[in-house]
């Protein structure tokens, strides 16, 4: 919703902008001035922040189709508040995105990578350590199999 | 050229969000559950850790490119290309990328997922 919403609003701030020449590149922070970008940015911004949270527990490959539900819900937006028209293949695209989305949340919301338990919160400099010891993990195990 | 300067913009807001993905996830994995590090350290300390990631920072830069390349676009292009090419071909570029630089277990439900939202919104924005 955040991120449908900003999309149309930045789109109608830099329609009333104008063209940017690529020799006049501040007219660029000026378009950030127009309202109708800037809010669009900060409803952007809400977008963001809800989802990194999403990306902390589930692969990307999860989270992005399932944004795309936000494409869904502004055009059922726009035909039922807005009474906009929505053409036959515009319902196409909803059933194939709502398709889409239904394929994933039918899946696993994460890959489970074997990782070494910690009691306490992991860090980056942690983490790389996790990651050197998973490499060493697979260089044995495919060893082993080559042994084997 | 004008259509050649949309369609280079379109390429680079592709790219950039592709890398940006791919860093945030990466930087998001290395954090933790934020709802978890929320309830046992506090805000402070996710927002803390979170903004310390140098993949986060990384991975927000080229987020701020990928705008200034949507900004530019838009400006050249209608919007109705630009928005349903770029994020169409950013499902597909991100499937790529997650497979390959994070590992994510890319099955054939996803990738079935994948096309089936970018041929979606590609139909719905344009």
């Amino acid at each position: 919703m955040f991120a449908a919403a900003g999309d149309a609003m930045l789109s109608h701030g830099m329609k009333q902008t104008g063209n940017i020449s690529i020799h006049h590149l501040q007219s660029v922070i000026l378009a950030v001035l127009n309202p109708w970008v800037a809010v669009g940015i900060l409803l952007l911004l809400a977008f963001f922040t809800t989802y990194m949270t999403a990306l902390s527990w589930a692969d990307l490959t999860y989270v992005l189709p399932a944004t795309s539900l936000g494409y869904v819900l502004l055009a059922f937006v726009a035909r039922f508040l807005l009474h906009e028209h929505v053409s036959p293949l515009r319902w196409l695209g909803i059933a194939l995105i709502t398709g889409g989305v239904g394929f994933i949340a039918g899946g696993p919301a994460l890959t489970e990578h074997p990782r070494v338990e910690c009691s306490g919160a992991t860090s980056p400099s942690f983490d790389s350590a996790q990651d050197k010891l998973l490499a060493k993990t697979r260089r044995d195990g495919a060893a082993s199999e080559v042994e084997s | 050229m004008k259509g050649l300067y949309t369609w280079g913009g379109i390429l680079a807001i592709t790219f950039a969000s592709v890398v940006g993905d791919v860093l945030l996830a990466r930087a998001m994995k290395q954090v933790g559950d934020v709802g978890a590090l929320w309830r046992k350290s506090g805000l402070i300390a996710v927002v803390r850790r979170t903004l310390g990631n140098p993949h986060f920072f990384f991975g927000v830069t080229a987020m701020a490119v990928a705008f200034f390349s949507l900004l530019f676009a838009l400006s050249w292009g209608d919007v109705s290309l630009v928005g349903p090419a770029a994020a169409s071909l950013t499902y597909i570029g991100n499937a790529v990328a997650a497979k390959i630089f994070l590992h994510e277990r890319v099955d054939r439900r996803r990738w079935i997922a994948a096309s089936l939202v970018a041929a979606g919104v590609a139909l719905l924005a344009g």
